[in-house]
């Protein structure tokens, strides 16, 4: 069994990057994915093997082939990564804005 | 509509850079982070220690309801020019991230609006993802604080 694999870890290789955004655009076997990139065939089948590992592809079975295709829920993961931490200094930028609208009235009186 | 509060973080860099626009002239937004009864505030903890000077230093603490202390922070201020710029460190005490140094810009767009450029740069980039992906977690426990806070107020 392999180590689990950290999703972000996986999104660090620009490799792996480009493979997810080929097979963005629509599902792929992994020939033509390999197809599109210097590398040999090892080296990209290992790069789709860790993107499936980590479930950011999803085989799916075509008579002879196998096509990789994007899980978009894992794909929102990611994409919704920073969204918390930006959310958490909007929410209190959006408070410190609010105090100090309402800090000149106060003064005046 | 575009969010006013944007982070950006590139990858595999150290850093992020944060920037917020705000419905505030240049003088009261860098108010908010001058006076501490102010920081309080909006950054929702106490404020220990707040001396707005060169090798000057800082101290927050928040308490839950019990009083226990749930985050405390510190750094040293290296630069302050009012209604300019703040240049400071930021540890999270008892956590396992390291310090973190800060640059923060505030900037005049209009008389009535400005703008915060908050620059932080981290030890490493393992160490910025960390800290990136926290929030989930204290999301969670904030939400939990405030619906505890809430159901005490019914009883």
């Amino acid at each position: 069994m392999e180590l689990r694999r950290d999703v972000f870890q996986a999104i660090a290789d620009p490799t792996r990057r480009a493979i997810i955004s080929l097979v963005a655009v629509h599902a792929m076997t992994p020939t033509a994915i390999a197809g599109n990139f210097d590398s040999s065939r090892q080296t990209v089948s290992k790069h789709i093997q860790i993107l499936t590992e980590c479930q950011i592809l999803k085989q799916k079975q075509n008579g002879r082939e196998i096509y990789y295709h994007l899980n978009p829920q894992k794909i929102k993961e990611i994409a919704d990564f920073i969204e918390p931490f930006r959310k958490l200094w909007d929410d209190r930028f959006n408070k410190l804005e609010e105090i100090m609208k309402n800090y000149p009235t106060k003064n005046k009186e | 509509m575009e969010p006013k509060t944007k982070v950006h973080a590139e990858d595999n860099k150290q850093e992020i850079v944060i920037t917020r626009e705000f419905d505030l002239p240049l003088e009261l937004l860098f108010k908010a982070y001058e006076d501490p009864k102010i920081v309080a505030q909006w950054m929702g903890t106490n404020v220990l220690k707040l001396e707005n000077k060169k090798h000057g230093s800082w101290q927050f603490e928040t308490t839950d309801e019990q009083g226990t202390v749930v985050f405390r922070a510190n750094g040293t201020i290296h630069d302050f020019n009012v209604n300019k710029n703040i240049t400071r460190t930021f540890e999270m005490e008892n956590s396992p991230f390291t310090t973190q140094l800060e640059f923060l810009e505030f900037e005049k767009l209009t008389d009535e609006t400005s703008k915060l450029t908050m620059h932080i740069i981290f030890k490493s980039v393992a160490y910025r993802d960390q800290l990136l992906k926290m929030p989930f977690a204290q999301g969670i426990n904030m939400a939990h604080n405030r619906l505890q806070e809430i159901v005490n107020k019914l009883k």
